[in-house]
């Protein structure tokens, strides 16, 4: 059971942390981006390159990874989202940008960095093994790593002129425009920061998973997944509904695996139970 | 005068008028050949997509040989082999399409599909249109009678799996065997053969339940209470490339220290980079080449494929057969070439050199043991160990 746990709370901890850009995004612009799951890959490749190819060092990678993705989340807001959002009052037309963008990156991957999964050196070598809890060291150095990026965006958020601009525009992006703030800077800024966490996320997590062009599309479908558990737009939501995900993944597959794959059939009819319930999540709210 | 405009103007002329006597010069010379269409149908994109890569890469790699030493002659007439490739994604809707854009340029000879559902699901496509497709899935209905039109590519797991567990039984020791597979077609039917392979053996199955969904990334609680069983062998059934690293280093890092094995081709590279040293030991069937058996022109190939695409992949030792299958027996019919049914009348009968291996080895279809006709291309079965960034050959089979 002890290990069963242990699962859990590591697979929470990076769901957790997938799902935070993608909320991000969501909060400040309405935006579902679709292409959530292509930048966590895009980063994954980046720090596959600069650490495992150039063997330069990992944080090195990582800050790369991150860097890069900021900048193409930057782009993507100046030149496509906002001229979009400008333009169309319609949400699908967002929804489309997002969904073609998503196809965009999934062609470029696939061109740039070929088909193959692939994998980096470990980052820390060594298996911790104690107390019924079997558990690599270096997924414990990125379970712990995910919780301190999660700890620093928060406090960011929270206290940080930035993030309260962008909590602002969050929560009403008319009266925050009334109030000085300005709307098209702090998006372009939003953007960027969920870009960055999907290709952080990405190189942290290519140490463990590795990376392969194809799994962007279920990357994105998981981490909406969480957003929905926890509220769409809300950050403590999306943490909840990381680990939320990530325990009922880990309990699921240990006391259901007698009767086959069911555990993500449990899991999808508990959501739409949930959701008919609370179809705004856990912390979600009805208007936005 | 001559100056500075009147210059570029003539460079301009000359650059211009050598490009027309260039491209005359080619189009004159390819229009000595005929073209001969192959098709793929597979998938390139994705988690299994090396799968895929791998046939059209070597087809690619193995036409553009053919090309550049002056096409392939069949009947009276020398083709210049041109490969027309369709990425399925995996999906048999798209398969299908994939089928249908092939009957619509009139192609009859197609590789692939690479899983079982788009196997089955270009089936009446391929029938309708007299195509015959050569799909690296096991489905027995797709190889036996009425079927007709879909030839086998490689060694089925219900072929290679028992010789694995035998040899594993006789000279490992292994006694408990347990099976996980993705919760998708190709994989369950797969790990349902391979437990009916075992319980034949009279091995003890421990576990045969345990599935994941195709996409997940972190395998440890997957394999959490498959490991706490203690099995002597671990089999992946049909385990796709990029999750096969994953799995091993999930088991060895949760302690496990059994054998593990699967019956589809792997990557060498993608072991090495996903799962270390982790991944000493694992035994999959290979390519059907190996440094012992492979002849000159198997070298060859594997340079030129380097060559061409950066990074050699050793299921191509398999994949590079299709295409050879398909200009040979053409060769022994020319009356094939728009008429599928004397190519399965050749089928029967057909032999020829086998280019890929040493010695006098022949092609030649096969089958007839496991589909009640010749259905299947004979290819060496190599079953082999991975060690330190390398395929080892662990035995070679063949089936008949």
């Amino acid at each position: 059971m002890e290990q069963v746990i242990a699962n859990g709370l590591y697979l929470g901890a990076q769901y957790a942390l997938i799902a935070l850009g993608l909320t991000l995004i969501f909060a400040l612009m309405n935006v579902l981006n679709f292409a959530h799951g292509q930048m966590y890959v895009l980063g994954g490749f980046i720090t596959y390159t600069v650490y495992g190819q150039l063997g330069l060092p990992f944080v090195v990678a990582l800050l790369a990874s991150g860097v890069t993705l900021a900048v193409i989340g930057a782009l993507m807001e100046k030149f496509l989202f906002r001229t979009v959002i400008r333009r169309s009052h319609r949400e699908e037309s967002t929804m489309l940008l997002a969904a073609a963008t998503a196809f965009f990156f999934d062609a470029v991957i696939l061109l740039l960095f070929g088909e193959k999964q692939r994998g980096v050196p470990k980052i820390v070598k060594g298996v911790f093994n104690d107390a019924g809890i079997i558990m690599p060291y270096d997924r414990i150095v990125v379970g712990v790593l995910a919780i301190l990026f999660i700890a620093a965006f928060v406090l960011y958020m929270q206290y940080s002129r930035v993030g309260r601009a962008m909590r602002a525009l969050a929560q009403d992006r008319v009266a925050a425009q009334l109030m000085g703030v300005r709307v098209d800077r702090y998006s372009m800024i939003g953007f960027a920061m969920g870009a960055m966490l999907a290709g952080v996320v990405g190189g942290l997590l290519v140490t463990i998973t590795g990376v392969n062009s194809g799994i962007g599309g279920p990357i994105s479908i998981k981490a909406f997944l969480m957003v929905m558990i926890g509220g769409a737009g809300v950050v403590g939501g999306a943490i909840a509904g990381g680990f939320i995900l990530g325990m009922m993944e880990s309990v699921g597959l240990t006391a259901l695996r007698e009767y086959g794959d069911i555990t993500y059939l449990v899991i999808f009819a508990a959501l739409m139970v949930f959701l008919s319930i609370r179809p705004n999540g856990l912390m979600g709210k009805p208007w936005g | 005068m001559i100056n500075r405009r009147s210059t570029l103007k003539s460079m301009a002329l000359g650059a211009v008028s050598t490009l027309a006597i260039a491209a005359v010069g080619i189009s004159y010379a390819q229009a000595e050949n005929k073209e001969l269409k192959i098709g793929f149908v597979g998938v390139t994109s994705g988690p299994a997509a090396a799968w895929g890569t791998s046939n059209v890469r070597s087809m690619q790699t193995r036409a553009a040989w053919l090309n550049e030493t002056g096409g392939v002659k069949i009947g009276n007439d020398t083709y210049n082999i041109n490969i027309v490739t369709f990425d399925d994604q995996k999906d048999p809707k798209r398969a299908i399409a994939g089928m249908e854009k092939m009957a619509q340029e009139g192609i009859h000879y197609v590789v692939g599909p690479n899983v079982d559902d788009g196997a089955a699901a270009v089936r009446p496509v391929a029938e309708a249109n007299g195509i015959i497709y050569f799909p690296y899935a096991f489905p027995k209905a797709l190889y036996q009678k009425p079927a007709s039109n879909a030839v086998l590519g490689m060694i089925a797991n219900y072929q290679s799996g028992p010789a694995i567990y035998k040899y594993l039984k006789e000279n490992k020791g292994v006694k408990t065997i347990a099976f996980v597979a993705a919760n998708e077609s190709d994989p369950l039917s797969q790990r349902d053969s391979g437990v009916e392979a075992a319980k034949a053996l009279g091995l003890d199955v421990v576990a045969q339940n345990d599935t994941y969904q195709n996409d997940t990334r972190d395998f440890t609680p997957v394999l959490t209470p498959i490991v706490a069983l203690k099995p002597d062998l671990l089999v992946l059934s049909g385990v796709a490339p990029a999750n096969a690293p994953l799995l091993i280093r999930a088991a060895r890092e949760l302690g496990f220290e059994g054998l593990i094995s699967t019956e589809t081709a792997q990557d060498a590279k993608v072991l090495e980079e996903g799962a270390g040293e982790y991944a000493n030991g694992f035994i999959s069937v290979g390519g059907a080449s190996t440094p012992e058996i492979a002849s000159d022109e198997m070298k060859e190939f594997v340079t030129r494929y380097t060559k061409m695409f950066g990074e050699y992949n050793d299921e191509s030792n398999t994949k590079v057969y299709a295409l050879e299958y398909i200009i040979d027996t053409l060769k022994a019919n020319p009356a094939a070439i728009n008429d599928v049914a004397e190519f399965k009348k050749t089928m029967d009968s057909f032999s020829a050199p086998n280019p890929f291996l040493k010695g006098d080895a022949k092609l030649g279809y096969v089958g007839t043991t496991s589909f009640g006709q010749k259905r299947q291309l004979s290819v060496p079965m190599v079953v082999n160990e991975y060690k330190d960034g390398a395929f080892q050959t662990l035995f070679v089979g063949s089936v008949d």
